[in-house]
Formats: C-alpha cells, sequence, structure tokens
C-alpha cells in the first residue's frame, strides 16, 4: 500500500455492494465493465460479512446492493439480515426479474429498507426489446407488490434516444404505480452505454423537450412523488462533481472484491484497485493508492489547478476525463473551460448524424458472449 | 401550519437512527440521508403518534425548563411534514 498522506480523510457513507456481474437481463446501457467476463469470481458470504461490517464501523449508512442482478445471489436474505443487524439502510437495486412475493416477504422481515426496479420504458415491446429479454410484464407486477409489503418504492429509468420519445409515457406510468420516487437517469456514457452511444445519446432539442415535460409532472407530483433527475451532461457547460470527490463518500465493492473508488474506476489505467480479500476496509479507504490517486486538489492540471469553481465539481469525472483525453488527471472535457470540449460537440454531432441516418447501428447488448469480446 | 388537534408520527418511509460514528441523529431513506441536530432529533423524536404539536411542545418545555418553544417547533415541524419525514397519525 502507498503511504497515507495528511489530508482530512472523511469516512465512506455510501457503500454499494455488486454482488454478482450475473444478470438475466441485457441492457445496452449497463454500467458494468466491458469485460466483466474476466472477473467470474464472487465473494463468499462470510468475505461479504466481513466487509459489511469494517465499513459500518467507519460510518457507511447507506448500503446498496447492487450487480449485476443481486437476486442472483442465494445468500442475498442473509446478506441483507446481516446488514439491518448493523444499522445499515438497505436497498436493493435490481431488475426485478425472478422477485416473487414471497421473496419481497422474506426480504422485509430480513430488514431491507427499499427496493429499486427498474423499467427500461413505458411500453412492453421497447422495454422488453432493451432489457433483450422478456421482462415487463413481471416488473409491473413487482412494483406493485413492493408498494403492497410497505416499502417505499422507487422507479428507475434510464433515458436515452429509444426511449426519450416516451418521457410522458414512463411519467404516467409512475404515477399509476404510486411510485414515491422516480429516478430519471439520463444515460451515462461508460461501459456499455460508451460502445452504443451513437445510438443512445437523444439530440439537444429531444433532451430539451423530455426535460420541460419533466419539470412540469415534478410540479403536478410534488408532496406525492419525488423526483430525481439525473443531468445529461454532454449538455451542460460544467460537469457533473462525480462521486461527490474521490474517496470522500462512496465505497464501491465489485463481485470479485475489488475495491473502487466510483464503479467505473475499473476502466481507469494505474489505480491498481485493492481487493478486500488482501486488505481491511480501513486500510484501503485510508491508506490504498488508488482511494489516494485523485483525493483533494494536488493532482490537478490546468484550467481546474488555478479554477475558483474546483471545489464545486472537482474537476469533474476522472473515467471521463480518461475516455476522452487518454488522461484521467485532466478536466473533463464537458467543462467548457477545457481545451477539449470539442470532443464532445463532435460526439454530440455524430450521434445526431446517426439518429437522422436512415439506417440505426445495431445496439451492443450486455452479455456474456459480447463481454467475451472485449 | 401544523394542526394543533391531531397526533403527529414518524414516517414509515422513513428511518430515524443514531449514528454513532457521526454522533447524531439522522433520517435515512431510499438514496438519501438528513443529518439532524440536537433539537430537530428530540422533536422527531417525539412523533411517535401519541403526541399532538401543544402536547409535544410541553414535554420539550418541561425537558430543558424552558418555554416559548412553540414557534420553532412549529416551523420545524412545517418542514418535516412537507419533507414527508411525519405524518398525522
Ligand atoms: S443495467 Fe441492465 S444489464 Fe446492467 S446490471 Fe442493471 S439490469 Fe443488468
Ligand atoms: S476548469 Fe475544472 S474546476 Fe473549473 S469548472 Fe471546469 S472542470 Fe470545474
Amino acid at each position: 500500500m502507498a503511504g497515507s498522506n495528511t489530508l482530512n480523510i472523511t469516512p465512506p457513507r455510501w457503500l454499494l455492494a455488486e454482488l454478482s456481474y450475473k444478470c438475466p437481463l441485457q441492457c445496452p446501457y449497463c454500467s458494468n465493465p466491458l469485460d466483466y467476463a474476466k472477473y467470474p469470481q464472487e465473494l463468499t458470504t462470510d468475505e461479504w460479512k466481513r466487509v459489511l461490517a469494517e465499513a459500518r464501523k467507519m460510518g457507511a449508512v447507506q448500503l446498496g446492493f447492487s450487480g449485476g442482478e443481486p437476486l442472483t445471489r442465494p445468500d442475498l436474505i442473509e446478506l441483507v439480515a446481516y446488514a439491518r443487524e448493523l444499522g445499515y439502510y438497505s436497498n436493493l437495486i435490481t431488475s426485478g426479474y425472478g422477485l416473487s412475493e414471497q421473496k419481497i416477504i422474506e426480504l422485509k422481515q430480513a430488514g431491507l429498507d427499499h427496493i429499486q426496479v427498474s423499467i427500461q420504458a413505458s411500453s412492453q415491446a421497447l422495454s422488453d426489446h432493451l432489457a433483450g429479454t422478456e421482462s415487463y410484464a413481471h416488473k409491473q407486477q413487482v412494483a406493485q407488490w413492493v408498494k403492497k409489503h410497505g416499502y417505499p418504492m422507487v422507479l428507475c429509468v434510464v433515458i436515452h434516444r429509444q426511449n426519450i420519445h416516451q418521457m410522458a409515457d414512463i411519467l404516467a406510468m409512475a404515477d399509476s404505480l404510486g411510485a414515491d420516487y422516480l429516478e430519471l437517469a439520463n444515460t451515462q456514457y461508460y461501459g456499455w452505454a460508451h460502445i452504443n452511444r451513437d445510438a443512445l445519446l437523444p439530440t439537444r432539442e429531444q433532451f430539451a423537450e423530455a426535460e420541460q415535460i419533466a419539470q412540469a409532472f415534478k410540479e403536478k407530483v410534488a408532496g406525492r412523488m419525488k423526483i430525481y433527475y439525473v443531468v445529461p451532461d454532454y449538455y451542460e457547460d460544467r460537469p457533473k462533481a462525480c462521486m461527490n470527490g474521490w474517496g470522500t463518500t462512496f465505497l464501491t465493492i465489485a463481485p470479485d472484491g475489488t475495491a473502487l473508488p466510483c464503479h467505473s474506476a475499473r476502466e481507469l489505467p494505474g489505480l491498481d484497485c485493492p481487493n478486500v480479500k488482501d486488505f481491511s476496509v480501513q486500510q484501503i479507504w485510508h491508506e490504498s493508492k488508488a482511494f489516494n490517486f485523485f483525493r483533494g486538489t494536488e493532482w490537478m492540471q490546468e484550467p481546474c489547478r488555478s479554477c475558483d469553481e474546483k471545489h464545486k465539481d472537482f474537476g469533474g469525472c476522472r473515467c471521463q476525463a480518461f475516455l476522452f483525453n487518454g488522461d484521467a488527471a485532466s478536466t473533463d472535457p464537458v467543462c467548457s473551460k477545457s481545451a477539449e470540449r470539442g470532443k464532445i460537440d463532435a460526439v454530440i454531432a455524430s450521434a445526431r448524424d446517426a439518429a437522422l441516418a436512415a439506417e440505426e447501428k445495431p445496439l451492443v447488448f450486455r452479455n456474456s458472449r459480447n463481454s467475451k469480446l472485449f | 401550519m401544523i394542526n394543533s388537534e391531531q397526533k403527529l408520527k414518524f414516517s414509515p418511509l422513513h428511518r430515524l437512527q443514531w449514528e454513532e460514528a457521526q454522533q447524531k441523529y439522522v433520517i435515512l431513506y431510499p438514496e438519501g440521508m438528513v443529518e439532524l441536530n440536537q433539537s430537530s432529533a428530540e422533536i422527531l423524536k417525539l412523533c411517535d403518534g401519541n403526541h399532538t404539536l401543544p402536547e409535544l411542545v410541553a414535554e420539550l418545555e418541561a425537558k430543558f425548563a424552558t418555554s416559548g418553544l412553540t414557534t420553532d417547533i412549529s416551523n420545524f415541524l412545517t418542514v418535516a411534514l412537507q419533507n414527508g419525514w411525519i405524518q398525522y397519525a
């Protein structure tokens, strides 16, 4: 491990436990790494329990069970019960595929706090197409059970060019399902979404129209449904404050035990992300090279280094800087102060051309066959 | 405004919890957390389905041997109600 540094290190608050990369769905915007098939190993139940206990002791309180599909883990109920015992607020982030009413009841009894169900679109045909699997009807059923058994119901819809025209219907669907929270997540272009970007990135006009519809709806349902709107950063002139600052709040543990400062960090070179099999969470958080790499502001280059907004957005997203500039320490190219902003505009133009072309490029679906190509 | 006739309870869709690491009470809900100061936590703990606003004020004034808390408590509870942290029982 690299030597610890002198920064004032805040403890993790959010632990994302990616239990497994296995998933019955094949969403073409999945944020899992393209080459996930290379990492089939999964932590054992006891290893996960140790991770949960160590992170909780440091101060983590929000816990996401995610993946892939966390329901593929046969020990999910046991882990949920243990998380409850430790005092976590636990979230199950699921496609809902294969989730029965009985399991929803058992998870509740074990102490699960909420279930976030993702739906791909507001119509069966499109939703099933995007998921690469017939799943829409069951998801609707799952959403109703979640509500019936007293969980706060969080519906998540990832927005992109294939479904953005359904915005009004998506909102109506969330309302009729009685969602307490609706997450409208504009696609972030990493992992699978990155290779499918020409087919997924909406045009500026489509964004503007969809956002207007969502805003109007937000006012209509105020007090009844909370809406989280994840902004499409390509259309902004400042980057997102990625992860609320590197190594300040979020800790992701991949299925094989690799600890990541951000769930896409596996794509960044030179981090040597540590594994919980070799180190305690405490050591990883405080001493590892990966978690200290972009802590604070010392690592920044110009224009961030002398920018008065650097404590607001931390120079943007490291993964995006790497994807566009080949240098993870450079300024996020979304920023209008970056000399590389033109690259984002070129991508926007390219997706627009693809949108207007007579024939759309086919989507690359997220599955093991495709993953082995990377 | 808070209806003084009705008893208040904490929302079943949120959780109020003491955090040892932070040495404070927090409200937890899907994908979020609010950190509370001491007095907010004291007020919310009494939103247990057994207290109306005046009852809650009386209890806190007695506990802290003070008076004139009605406006502050009522203002805070109005915000809490808007945020969905509490409900009428
Ligand atoms: S985004 Fe889709 S494919 Fe990826 S883990 Fe979630 S449900 Fe599975
Ligand atoms: S130059 Fe860097 S710190 Fe300044 S606004 Fe742009 S990304 Fe943020």
